[in-house]
């Protein structure tokens, strides 16, 4: 004889139970992983946010005993060293990531330079600032925005590169097929079908490279170093000296004696985050709007 | 291009099909088929699965090209040019042969776009907006889209993207369309809409389809290919057992085999 099954909930059961208790754990570990990043953002607001003014944004860094100043040029100079990076990184890992998952797909120079960029994202961020001292600023004489903005980029291509080639694989094989049965060339397949389906994914890659290497202290400390000054004061000659970064700026005020040059150190580092979350949204609006 | 063309029987043979072997690798998958495709007709090519009908179709536009491993012998002359030819770029000769997909594949862009694709990508210097409406009402799909060209194309339902992949495949007005299978992932409404569509292309385009669905051949094609796999040699490959005109494959085909697979003794 078979008796009737029971539908009713039960929270007595063990399996019940394990599963309520597994739901409750990976609940809570989600919620602690928001953690350290509000409570950097709450400390940034609280001790950044009542230093915040226009001065900020137009005045130069203040010497010692001084009060009030700002940090203009190391934004300008984190913005333009930023883009001196992405000048170099998005072409070069873009084509890299085209051949990658194109051209190479399956050859020895495809898997060794996947597996060098796998292994580059993973490397301390020192080492390519190091790199870029030897080949540039001992090269060249001289800390610059070039040398700063070229070890940046070491760190960027990796990123731009692998995540370039994910976006282009996730195109479907249909369209390719397509494209080549309409007759095109391979170049026509990439540049008129491929590319601009896999453009939102390849933008968010550049966001993220874009938004880590804003923040980056270590390579630009032996390549940019810093400056008081504005960059191009003294006209495009500029380009080959030191240059002030907000990364930098915050390393080396926060390290002072001076009430004045912290306080400006936990302002650039609300600003410094601020602009990467702009720039984090901003690729997240781009992604969506393609879809 | 000799006008006394000798190998086949009439003129009226825009593509003369003699594939010998094609290989994949080591495995041969298609063996000593003859398959003339007439002009202005429907050429169906039906069989069981892995009997070669659509490797046959995707080398007469050169598709095949795209697996590395892929090998042809034998020769396919397209008006008397051989397509397998040393001198033949297979860039030209897909331009010159439209291909339908068995999976609807618009691109992700504008239907306008989608269609007008193929006539950039010849540097068209017409009137882009006549001939992407000519291709659409060609594709039975002008009157449903009309007011949203600038849509997606992957924004329409399965039935209307296989029509717009029809509709960029003929804006273009290849002499030649080949369809491999494509009414696969379509419904039965869709799939008459597709057939309709097909038999009225005829009367300008010279069509080649594979599929699955023996109705369909009789319903749509003039000469019927049948297909079969050969698994004697412990390989499986697949060859032309028999070329007809469809009415008399269907109602009398010579061979055993095919009025065996034509009772569904086999499939």
């Amino acid at each position: 004889m078979r008796n009737t099954p029971n539908f009713d909930k039960s929270f007595t059961e063990g399996r019940a139970l394990k599963s309520i208790i597994l739901s409750t754990i990976t609940v809570s570990c989600a919620i602690l992983a928001c953690i350290p990043l509000f409570s950097v953002l709450f400390m940034l607001i609280v001790r950044g946010g009542k230093r915040l003014s226009f001065e900020l944004f137009y005045a130069l860094p203040p010497t010692a005993f001084d009060t009030g100043g700002g940090f203009g040029n190391a934004i300008v100079g984190t913005l333009f060293m930023v883009g001196i990076a992405a000048l170099i990184a998005v072409p070069f890992g873009i084509m890299a990531a085209i051949y990658l998952a194109e051209f190479g797909e399956n050859s020895k120079l495809a898997e060794i330079a996947r597996f060098c960029a796998k292994t580059m994202t993973g490397i301390p961020s020192i080492l390519a600032g190091v790199l870029a001292y030897a080949a540039v600023v001992m090269v060249t004489g001289t800390y610059s925005a070039i040398a700063g903005g070229i070890a940046l980029s070491i760190l960027m291509i990796p990123t731009v590169m692998l995540t370039a080639e994910e976006s282009i694989k996730m195109v479907p094989s249909i369209m390719r097929e397509a494209a080549v049965g309409m007759g095109c060339t391979k170049t026509q397949v990439m540049w008129k079908v491929i590319l601009p389906v896999a453009m939102p994914g390849m933008i968010t890659g550049v966001m993220l490279a874009i938004a880590r290497a804003s923040g980056e202290t270590a390579p630009l400390l032996f390549t940019a170093l810093f400056s008081d000054y504005w960059i191009f004061q003294g006209g495009a000659g500029d380009i080959m000296e030191p240059t002030a970064s907000l990364a930098v700026l915050i390393y080396n005020f926060s390290g002072m004696p001076f009430e004045n040059q912290i306080e400006l150190a936990w302002a650039a580092s609300l600003v410094l985050v601020t602009m990467v979350f702009i720039i984090n949204i901003l690729s997240r609006m781009l992604f969506q709007k393609k879809k | 291009m000799t006008s006394a063309q000798t190998t086949t029987t009439t003129d009226d043979v825009v593509i003369d099909c003699k594939v010998d072997k094609i290989f994949y690798g080591d495995f041969l998958a298609v063996r000593d088929s003859k398959v003339p495709i007439y002009k202005n007709k429907i050429t169906g090519f039906i069989g069981p699965s892995g009997c070669g009908k659509s490797t046959v179709l995707k080398s007469i536009n050169r598709m095949n090209d795209l697996v590395r491993i892929f090998r042809f012998e034998g020769n396919i002359h397209f008006e008397g040019q051989d397509l397998y030819g040393a001198t033949v770029d297979p860039v030209s000769v897909r331009r010159n042969i439209g291909m339908v997909f068995q999976q609807p594949n618009p691109f992700s862009m504008s239907i306008y776009e989608n269609v007008a694709f193929g006539l950039r990508l010849n540097r068209y210097k017409g009137n882009y907006d006549a001939r992407v409406e000519e291709a659409l009402r060609g594709a039975a799909l002008w009157k449903e889209v009309k007011d949203k060209l600038q849509n997606n194309g992957m924004s329409l339902s399965g039935g209307q993207q296989q029509r717009l992949c029809i509709a960029r495949a003929i804006a273009t007005k290849p002499p030649v369309l080949l369809m491999d299978e494509p009414c696969s992932a379509l419904d039965p409404i869709a799939t008459r809409q597709v057939e309709e569509l097909m038999i009225g292309l005829k009367s300008e385009y010279t069509v080649v389809i594979v599929t699955h669905n023996m109705q369909q051949a009789q319903r749509v094609a003039d000469k019927t290919a049948f297909f079969s796999v050969d698994i004697s040699k412990g390989g499986r490959t697949g060859y032309l057992v028999e070329m007809n005109d469809t009415g008399k494959l269907f109602e009398n085909p010579k061979e055993q085999l095919t009025r065996e697979y034509l009772s569904g003794e086999f499939s």
